[in-house]
């Protein structure tokens, strides 16, 4: 085989092994990286700490509380005796949302139109919306249960139930576990943000070095330049995924549904991307720096609007026109896909080719400028 | 024979900067050219012009045969390059080093690489990281990388900026060893200690090649006047009378005595005119021109 090309890839390998801090560094961040999101980016709230101003102090009031206290979405931490505690308590985020039962609570109920107070600390707006729509849900539930005791209790035999029922089912990830939604994200980044760092900086620093203009005197070809640089950074980057996978599997019990083979081969399209754009950057930056932080400002805008955190539906249209430039995007939908529902190549057609066409193109030209330069 | 180099009306522009202005010249085998001139003259961008790392503004040059810019391939096969800066990996020990670039030249023979280190005298140190070595032994290591596939012809980058003396030394004792040899070698240089040791030595300045010939030729049709070496005191003194001399070139401090380069004037003259002024003359020797009196009087 060609000399010139094994040459290439065993110095680029033992620079990655003699490097031991770096080495470290790519096996052990990914795992960081996956612990951390998977246990902190979360959107499902449980035990809202809740103050309550019970003024009726009856057998109604004490049923309702009973009623929260059965969700276990709220966690009654506070009684109060006035609502300036309230206050108190939600301005120094003790308590994230409160209910007031009015003194004649009891009586109104009777007469068939109690009300009670809910307070809402909307300074976070994700565990605010949960919370409010399990409020309704509590009081709705309560409400239909106390007319059905009303009606037993005078002979009738009629259950009350609201005209329309929704049965929900959430297919793919019923328990929504948000580590289940976040590792796929994590697998993305990683691969992204590896691949394009590590290859970015260590053509800078050949650059930095002269042995660049060294090897360009050598009667090397500057595809098995290039090649050769960047075959060690697709088979470390192809660990990485492995490495993602498992420990989101076995840790997480994140469900494997599609094909592993597909899922592998589509990630290193994927990470051919993150190695074109790295040796985009290292032909714009002089600098290891300066080629760390032209890969982090493709980085950020990628994390953002490709629907790792936030749901591009939610988007205001020219972001979400924006996405379609991410090529972040389309693997996140693939490997989603592929992971949480199993679907085959047929269901995701349009995201692999449109990644597919940016992993080309993003390569074609990083490689292009590169020969540029060297000449 | 056709020459190892052939220069011809080579030009490279930066813009409106003009870094290498229309030089000729040739180099002939086994020679040992010295390209003398001071940083940012031209010397580095000639080189990279030769071996088609940059292309001319105008002119053409041939390497070995093949035209630099047409033919760069043919002629990075065949030549060595030695950079300014000692293209190593610091990561990788010596051993690793040269393999890698054995490599890449295709040479994948053990004992052709050993043989290399050998050359370069640094056998037993094959596995000594290149971030600890010194200067000296960094520049023997890069110089084995320009070796390694045995080239015919080497080009040198201010091969030994940085490196003690006694390592320079050593240096040029090889390099007389390669070019016995039979390799061609063209190195740059701003040291004139070092062009003195070249078969024949080109001065470069601000782009233009202004004299290329060996250095006793250049010092005897350069330097036409008497070379004096003044020591006299007060020395300071004595510098402003002899410059305002006629019949003087030039003059110049030299640690403990005036350097003074004249056309027809005589130690008598330089005596006289000096006692006049009240400065003590110790004593008036004739002197030996050398590259760096060549070198000044043809940057005037």
């Amino acid at each position: 085989m060609n000399s010139r090309l094994i040459s290439m890839i065993r110095k680029e390998f033992i620079q990655i092994f003699r490097d031991v801090r770096t080495l470290a560094m790519i096996l052990v961040i990914p795992i960081m990286q996956l612990f951390l999101l998977g246990y902190s980016a979360t959107n499902d709230v449980r035990n809202i700490p809740l103050a309550v101003l019970d003024q009726s102090r009856s057998a109604e009031s004490r049923a309702l509380l009973d009623a929260y206290r059965a969700a276990d979405y709220f966690r009654i931490a506070y009684s109060v005796d006035s609502e300036a505690e309230i206050e108190t308590l939600i301005a120094s985020g003790d308590a994230r949302a409160a209910v007031i039962i009015p003194p004649d609570y009891a009586q109104r109920l009777n007469d068939g139109n109690a009300q009670v107070a809910f307070i809402l600390d909307g300074s976070d707006p994700t565990s605010a919306s949960t919370a409010l729509s399990a409020a309704l849900l509590i009081s709705q539930a309560h409400s239909t249960e106390i007319l059905t005791q009303r009606f037993s209790r005078s002979g009738s035999t009629l259950r009350v139930q609201p005209p329309v029922q929704v049965r929900t089912t959430v297919w793919y990830n019923p328990d929504m576990i948000s580590a289940h939604f976040m590792i796929p994200g994590v697998i993305g980044m990683i691969l992204y943000a590896i691949a394009a760092i590590l290859t970015a900086t260590s053509v800078v620093r050949e650059r930095e070095r002269g042995t660049i203009e060294q090897l360009i005197v050598t009667p090397i070809r500057s595809w098995e330049l290039i090649v050769g640089k960047l075959m060690p950074y697709v088979i470390l980057g192809f660990f990485n995924t492995i490495e993602v996978l498992a420990v989101g599997h076995w840790w997480f019990g994140m469900p494997i549904r599609g094909d592993l083979g597909l899922i592998l081969i589509l990630s290193i399209v994927f990470l051919i991307t993150g190695l074109g754009i790295g040796l985009f950057a290292s032909t714009i930056a002089n600098t290891q720096q300066e080629a760390m932080l032209a890969v982090w400002m493709t980085l950020l805008p990628s994390i953002f609007l490709s629907g790792f955190f936030f749901p591009l539906e939610a988007m205001p249209a020219f972001l979400r026109w924006l996405s379609y430039l991410m090529p972040l995007r389309y693997y996140l939908v693939i490997i989603r896909s592929l992971l949480l529902k199993g679907v085959g190549l047929d269901m995701i057609q349009f995201d692999v080719l449109a990644m597919t066409l940016f992993a080309v193109s993003i390569m074609t030209a990083a490689a292009l400028r590169f020969r540029k330069r060297l000449d | 024979m056709t020459p190892i180099i052939s220069v011809q009306n080579l030009t490279r522009k930066f813009g409106d900067f003009v870094a290498v202005d229309h030089i000729n010249f040739e180099v002939h085998k086994g020679e040992i050219v010295g390209y003398l001139g001071p940083n940012g003259s031209g010397k580095t961008t000639t080189i990279r012009m030769l071996l088609g790392l940059l292309k001319p503004s105008d002119g053409k040059a041939t390497v070995l045969g093949y035209d630099v810019f047409k033919q760069s391939e043919d002629i990075r096969a065949r030549v060595g390059y030695m950079s300014q800066k000692f293209a190593i990996y610091d990561d990788l020990t010596t051993l690793e080093n040269l393999t890698f670039y054995g490599g890449v030249y295709g040479i994948n023979d053990k004992a052709r690489i050993a043989h290399t280190l050998e050359l370069v005298g640094l056998k037993g140190h094959e596995s000594t990281l290149t971030r600890d070595m010194s200067t000296g032994w960094r520049q023997r290591l890069s110089l084995g990388i320009a070796l390694v596939h045995k080239p015919k012809l080497l080009f040198l980058d201010e091969p030994t900026s940085g490196v003690d003396p006694t390592a320079r030394r050593a240096f040029w004792d090889l390099i007389y060893e390669l070019a016995e040899g039979g390799v061609t070698i063209l190195v740059t240089t701003h040291y004139m200690d070092e062009a003195e040791y070249c078969e024949r030595v080109g001065v470069m300045r601000e782009g233009k090649l202004l004299a290329m010939d060996t250095p006793t030729n250049l010092k005897r049709t350069v330097i036409t006047g008497d070379v004096w070496e003044v020591f006299a005191h007060p020395l300071e003194r004595g510098l402003e009378i002899l410059s305002a001399m006629p019949g003087v070139e030039r003059v110049g401090l030299a640690g403990d005595h005036l350097r003074v380069i004249s056309q027809r004037v005589g130690k008598e003259a330089l005596q006289n005119l000096l006692s006049r002024k009240k400065i003590r003359v110790e004593k008036i020797e004739r002197g030996e021109p050398t590259l760096e009196d060549v070198f000044l009087a043809l940057a005037r």
